[in-house]
C-alpha cells in the first residue's frame, strides 16, 4: 500500500535541510509504528519517497512524501497518529492512498505557487514586477549540478502578483511552471529588480495539470489548515 | 521579551547549517522560569554536532529540569560564521531551547572533554557577556562552572572559571543548585560568599580559593588561602547506576550529529587498568546497570525516539555481564521487526567472539573498531592492555566471518619505552588483519588510525615526558613507509602539532591562562578542528607569556614533583600510580580487580564504595589477558602471565 502525505514546514524547522526532513520522517514512521516497507540488501532503508526539495530557510504548507507500507492502514486518523511524532511546524494536513504505479512526486508536479514577503515599499515592488513581466524574455544564469547555464526564466512565470502588507512590506504571489525547466524561488526573486531587502519564501501549493488543462493540488488540504499568514513578522534592516 | 529569536532568525539565513541553532529536538524541554529558579545554561564548547550527543550534559538537563526550583537549557559553540554575525549584530550567546540570552542564566556550566576546546570556553564566556577572567566578575554575572574529564587538571583554565565539579554529576548538581538558590534568594550580594559555600560541597573546587607558590618554573605548593576550604578536593562518585536511569528522554536532534542513535550507558568506570587511559583511572570503580534496566531503557528509548540504532555505551561494553543475552533480546524484540542495529563502542578484542559478532550483524552493519593500542606484546604489557595477537586475530576473523568488510584499528604511538620494533608491529598487525580478511572477502579494508600519545593526569603515565612532535612524525612516517604498498590498509594519523598542544593543556598549570587567553584573542577558536588549528599562534602566545613549551610537554617528572593537579583527587593513591609507573617500565601487567583480589588503588576504599557487577567472572571469549582459555562459568582465579604465551600466529594458519 502506497500512501501520499501532504505536510507543512513552518517556523523554526524551516532551517532543516531536505536530508534532515527525510531523517525526521524515517524516525516518525517508526515512532508511529507504521508497518513501513524496507528496501532489500546490505543496508535496508525504509521506503519513503520525497517530492521536490525546498531550500533551507523557506517555509511551506505544501510538502509531500510517499510511503510504502507492508500492511493496509486506515487512512482516517493517520494524520492524528503521525503528527505528534513530528517536530513542531511539521504537521500532516492530508493523506491519500495512491496506486504504486502513480507518477512519482518528483515528476508529477507541473506548477508551484510561491509567496515572497519582501521588505520593500509595495509601489516599488509593483513597478519592479511590472517591468519584469513586460519583458519578452528574461535570460538568467542558473547553476545545476555544478555547471552554469543561461536559460529564459520568463516562460516559467505564469503569474506574479503584488499586494501591500505594510508600508514597507509587500507580498508577491508567483505561479511558476516546473517544466521543462524548474526555477528556484531565489532565482526568480533575483530577476526582479528590487532594492536590497530581507525576503521570505513560502511554498503555498504544488499543482498537477491534467490533459484537459485542469489544475488541482497534488493533494488538497482542508482550507482551515492553510494559513496564509503563517509567516512571522519580517524584520526589515 | 525573553527570547532573542527575532534578532537571531535573520542571521540564520546567512550561515551554514542553521539547523544547529533552532533546538526543537524531540525530548527538548521549554522549562517554566520563575524569578527564584536557579537557571543553568548547560554548554558544550564545540559545535552542536559534537556537543548535542554528550550524555553528561543530557543527564544534568534531565535532573535539573525535574526540580521545581531550577531550570536548565542548552547551548553549543556557534560556528565562526554565526559568531561573526552575532558579534556584528550585538546578539549574545543564546540557549537553543527557548533562545534566551546567556545573560539570563545564573550558572553557565561547561562540559570539558577535550583540552583543545579551552579557547572555545573563553570565547563562549565572552559571547555570554561575562568577563573572561573570574577575578573581574561582579555579583550579577553568571557563575562559570566546568565539569567533565578535563577537569581532573583544571589548572590551565583556573583563571576563567568560578568553580569546577569533579566526578559524577548526578547528585552534586542538586547540591550546587541549592547553594546557588540560597545565594540568589538572599540578594546575590557577594560572589566570594557563594564560592566559599560551594567549596564546602564535596567535589567542588574553587580555584580562586587556592594559591599556587612557585620556585622558578616549579610549583612548590598549592594551598587554600582561607580556612574551611579543603586542602585536597575529592571527586564525586555515585554508588549505584541503577538509581540514575538518565537521561530518561534522550534528545533526538533534527539535524545530523555524531553518535546519532540511542545511547544507553550500561556501566560506568573501568578497571581493566590500561595505564595510558585517563577515563579508566578517574571513573573507578565499575558500576553496572542491571541488565533488566538496560533492556527497559533500550526498548522504551527506541519506541520513543524512532531511532533504529542503539549503542550500549561504557568504556568497554563487551565486559558487561551478560552482554550477549542483552544484545540478543534487543535484536529479537518483536516490536522492531529485526531492524534494530546494536553498536558496542569500545569493544575489547579479547571479549569479542563469534557469538556477539553474529548477534550484532543481524540488522544493518556499521564498521567495527578495535583498539589494540600498541603493536607488540611487550608494548601492550607496558601499557597493561593485555590482549594477545591471537585475541585480535580471533576477533577480526569472527567479524569477517559474520560479514563485516570494514575494520578500524586504533593505535597509539609515542608510548613510554616504545621502540621502532613496537611501531613497526602496528603495521605487522594490520597486514595480518588484511590477510585474515582476504580469506573471507576479496578486498577487505582496514583503517589504521594512529594517535599520538598524550600523558594524562591521574594516570601512571602522568610522569612521562611526551614524545616530541618531530619524533611522533618520524614514527608516523615509519608506518607510512611500512604500509605504503599494502593494498587494503588505509593509514590515518593525528597531527603531531595538535598532540603537542593537547599535551601542553593536559599537564599545564595556572600560568597557561595567559597563553589560552592570548590564543583566543588572536582568533584561535575551534582548535580541535584541524583546519582551524594554528601551532604558530600557540608558540607566539607562549613566548609572550615567557613560558617554555618543551618544559611543560617533553620533560619527565620525578616522584617528588608537586604536580599542578596534586590538590585534586580521583581517589587514586599516589603510591599506587607510582608503582604502576614502575611496573610499566618493568613490563609487568596488573589484572582486572573486578574479578581478582583488590590491590587497593584507593578508588573503592577511599570512598567506601564497591564494584557493582552482576557476574563474578569475566565474560566468555578470548584470553582476557591471561593466556587461559576462558569460557562461561570459569572459576579459576584469573591470573596474568608474566610472559607472552608461546602460541603464535593467526588462527587461520593454525587450522
Amino acid at each position: 500500500m502506497r500512501v501520499r502525505i501532504r505536510f507543512t514546514k513552518l517556523g523554526r524547522v524551516c532551517f532543516l535541510s531536505h536530508r534532515d526532513v527525510a531523517r525526521v520522517w524515517e524516525r516518525a514512521v517508526r515512532k508511529a509504528s507504521l508497518a513501513v516497507a524496507y528496501s532489500e540488501g546490505f543496508s535496508p532503508r525504509p521506503k519513503v519517497h520525497f517530492g521536490l526539495a525546498l531550500s533551507v530557510g523557506h517555509t511551506s504548507e505544501a510538502e509531500y512524501l510517499d510511503i510504502d507500507l507492508r500492511e493496509r492502514v486506515e487512512l482516517d486518523g493517520l494524520a492524528a497518529v503521525v503528527s505528534p511524532c513530528l517536530p513542531p511546524g511539521i504537521d500532516v494536513t492530508a493523506v491519500s492512498e495512491i496506486s504504486p504505479s502513480e507518477t512519482s512526486l518528483q515528476a508529477v508536479v507541473d506548477e508551484i505557487t510561491w509567496q515572497f514577503l519582501v521588505g520593500t515599499r509595495p509601489e516599488v515592488a509593483s513597478e519592479a514586477v511590472a517591468a519584469l513581466m513586460s519583458r519578452a524574455s528574461v535570460p538568467v544564469t542558473v547553476s545545476r549540478k555544478g555547471t552554469d547555464q543561461e536559460v529564459d526564466l520568463r516562460p516559467a512565470i505564469g503569474r506574479l502578483d503584488v499586494e501591500a502588507v505594510g508600508a514597507e512590506t509587500a507580498r508577491l504571489t508567483a505561479v511558476l511552471a516546473t517544466k521543462p525547466k524548474s526555477f528556484r524561488p531565489d532565482e526568480v526573486l533575483d530577476a526582479i529588480d528590487l532594492p536590497p531587502c530581507d525576503r521570505r519564501v513560502h511554498r503555498v501549493e504544488q499543482w498537477i495539470i491534467d490533459a484537459e488543462g485542469g489544475r488541482r493540488p497534488v493533494l488538497a488540504a482542508p482550507r482551515a489548515v492553510i494559513a496564509t499568514d503563517v509567516e512571522p513578522e519580517l524584520h526589515v534592516g | 521579551m525573553t527570547s532573542i529569536w527575532a534578532r537571531l532568525e535573520p542571521l540564520l539565513a546567512k550561515v551554514q547549517k542553521p539547523a544547529r541553532y533552532i533546538g526543537c529536538e524531540d525530548g527538548a524541554i521549554e522549562p517554566a522560569w520563575h524569578p527564584t529558579s536557579v537557571s543553568w545554561l548547560l554548554t558544550y564548547p564545540d559545535t552542536y554536532e559534537i556537543g548535542l550527543p554528550n550524555q553528561g550534559l543530557q543527564i544534568l538537563y534531565d535532573i535539573i529540569n525535574a526540580r521545581d526550583d531550577a531550570v536548565a537549557e542548552r547551548t553549543y559553540a556557534p560556528w565562526i560564521d554565526l559568531e561573526a554575525e552575532m558579534r556584528a549584530a550585538g546578539v549574545p550567546l543564546f540557549s537553543v531551547d527557548t533562545h534566551r540570552s546567556a545573560q539570563d542564566f545564573d550558572i553557565i556550566g561547561f562540559n570539558l572533554s577535550a583540552e583543545l576546546n579551552y579557547t572555545n570556553l573563553v570565547n563562549l564566556i565572552d559571547l555570554a557577556g561575562v568577563p573572561v577572567r573570574a577575578a573581574a566578575r561582579r555579583p550579577h554575572h553568571a557563575l562559570i562552572a566546568v565539569g567533565g574529564h578535563c577537569t581532573y587538571n583544571p589548572e590551565p583554565v583556573a583563571d576563567f572559571v568560578d568553580f569546577v565539579v569533579l566526578g559524577d554529576g548526578e547528585e552534586i548538581v542538586s547540591e550546587i543548585t541549592e547553594v546557588v538558590g540560597e545565594w540568589k534568594r538572599s540578594g546575590r550580594e557577594s560572589r566570594t560568599d557563594v564560592l566559599v559555600a560551594l567549596a564546602r560541597i564535596e567535589g567542588v573546587y574553587v580555584p580562586s580559593l587556592y594559591d599556587v607558590h612557585y620556585d622558578g618554573q616549579r610549583i612548590v605548593s598549592i594551598e587554600p588561602n582561607r580556612p574551611g576550604v579543603p586542602e585536597r578536593v575529592e571527586k564525586r562518585t555515585i554508588a549505584d547506576l541503577a538509581a540514575w536511569p538518565h537521561p530518561r528522554r534522550q534528545l533526538v536532534p533534527l539535524t545530523e550529529v555524531v553518535h546519532d542513535r540511542l545511547n544507553v550507558e550500561v556501566f560506568r568506570g573501568c578497571t581493566r587498568g590500561c595505564r595510558f587511559c585517563q577515563a579508566g583511572m578517574i571513573t573507578r570503580p565499575v558500576r553496572e546497570r542491571p541488565a533488566d534496566q538496560v533492556r527497559t531503557m533500550v526498548l522504551d528509548g527506541l519506541r520513543r525516539t524512532g531511532y533504529d540504532e542503539v549503542a550500549l555505551t561504557s568504556l568497554s561494553s563487551a565486559d558487561f555481564s551478560g552482554i550477549e543475552s542483552v544484545v540478543q533480546d534487543i535484536i529479537d524484540d518483536p516490536t522492531h521487526c529485526g531492524q534494530i542495529s546494536v553498536s558496542l563502542p569500545s569493544l575489547r578484542v579479547d571479549a569479542f567472539g563469534v557469538g556477539i559478532a553474529a548477534q550484532i550483524q543481524k540488522a544493518r552493519r556499521t564498521g567495527l573498531t578495535f583498539a589494540p593500542e600498541a603493536g607488540t606484546w611487550r608494548m601492550r604489557q607496558v601499557i597493561n592492555k593485555l590482549i594477545r595477537e591471537e585475541d585480535l586475530y580471533g576477533a577480526v576473523d569472527a567479524a569477517y566471518s559474520q560479514g563485516w568488510r570494514r575494520m578500524k584499528l586504533y593505535f597509539l604511538t609515542g608510548l613510554p619505552t616504545e621502540t621502532d620494533e613496537d611501531t613497526r608491529g602496528i603495521a605487522e598487525l594490520a597486514r595480518n588483519v588484511v590477510r585474515i580478511g582476504k580469506s573471507h572477502h576479496k578486498s577487505p579494508s582496514v583503517t589504521v588510525s594512529i594517535g599520538g600519545f598524550v600523558p594524562k593526569p591521574h594516570t601512571p603515565f602522568q610522569w612521562f615526558g611526551q614524545n616530541t612532535a618531530v619524533e611522533l612524525q618520524r614514527k608516523i612516517d615509519l608506518l607510512r613507509d611500512e604500509t605504503r604498498r599494502e593494498r587494503g590498509i588505509d593509514l590515518k594519523w593525528h597531527d603531531p602539532a595538535a598532540t603537542l598542544i593537547e599535551g601542553l593543556s593536559s599537564r599545564g598549570d595556572r600560568r597557561l591562562g595567559d597563553v589560552i587567553e592570548e590564543v583566543w584573542r588572536r582568533g584561535g577558536t575551534f582548535q580541535e578542528w584541524s583546519e582551524r588549528f594554528r601551532l604558530d599562534v600557540w608558540e607566539e602566545a607562549l613566548a609572550k607569556a615567557g613560558l617554555d613549551l618543551e618544559w611543560y610537554v617533553y620533560r619527565h617528572r620525578t616522584e617528588d614533583e608537586v604536580l599542578p593537579w596534586s590538590h585534586i583527587s580521583a581517589g587514586l593513591h599516589q603510591d599506587f600510580l607510582w608503582q604502576e609507573w614502575r611496573d610499566a617500565l618493568a613490563e609487568v601487567g596488573l589484572p582486572d580487580c573486578r574479578w581478582t583480589p583488590c590491590y587497593d588503588c584507593g578508588a573503592c576504599t577511599g570512598y567506601s564504595i564497591e564494584h557493582v557487577v552482576a557476574s563474578a567472572v569475566p565474560p566468555a571469549g578470548g584470553s582476557q589477558g591471561t593466556g587461559q582459555d576462558l569460557s562461561v562459568g570459569v572459576s579459576v582465579p584469573v591470573m596474568l602471565l608474566d610472559r607472552r604465551p608461546d602460541a603464535v600466529g593467526p588462527p587461520q594458519e593454525a587450522s
